[in-house]
């Protein structure tokens, strides 16, 4: 079953590695930042077969963690990026 | 029982990594960002669920198994707060839709 869950662990990781080039390209801010929840996402997964995997369930703390820093990522995009980007409306619309 | 389990296991995980392909090729292929949005939320979401029910059987007990669950619900909301923010931001500025 471990070795089940680590090839199943390695795919996720594979998803998160394609994610990349979505950075790469872009072509705006906003899709930089959904590939980044891709990969905020993929992390949590990945974190939880591991610990499952290598039965060392404390890992499933940090699953937690990266799951809460990875909420955190896109309210602070939104309140600095693309404020930046559209400073008119910014201030009126926050 | 523990082979019936295990059955559980692999087809929740198989099934959520599935979900995990589908999510990463819509960001790549759709067009435009709220597309884009559209694929991975609901995909993604649904992916990292079926890998937490087939996990729930390999948990080491009750209360390991209710931080999953936990886990799952909170990506569930962070997820739907963080799309919500993403788009209106998008929506605000026209021009990051179309490049």
């Amino acid at each position: 079953m471990g070795s089940f869950l680590l090839t199943a662990a390695g795919l996720v990781l594979a998803m998160a590695a394609l994610g990349l080039v979505r950075i790469l390209h872009g072509p705006r801010d906003a899709d930089r930042m959904i590939a980044a929840q891709l990969i905020g996402t993929c992390g949590v997964a990945i974190l939880l077969l591991l610990a499952a995997a290598t039965e060392a369930t404390p890992i499933t703390d940090v699953a937690l963690i990266l799951a809460l820093l990875a909420a955190f990522v896109s309210v602070a995009f939104v309140r600095g990026a693309a404020g930046s980007s559209a400073p008119g409306q910014a201030d009126h619309d926050r | 029982m523990t082979r019936a389990l295990d059955l559980l296991t692999i087809a929740g995980v198989s099934a959520g990594c599935f979900f995990f392909v589908a999510g990463t090729v819509g960001l790549l292929r759709f067009p435009d960002a709220l597309t884009r949005m559209h694929a991975l939320t609901k995909a993604d979401n649904l992916g990292l669920g079926l890998i937490v029910l087939g996990l729930l059987p390999q948990a080491a007990g009750l209360g390991h198994a209710l931080k999953l669950v936990a886990i799952w619900l909170f990506a569930q909301i962070s997820s739907a707060v963080a799309s919500q923010l993403i788009a209106g931001a998008v929506l605000r500025n026209r021009s990051a839709i179309w490049p």
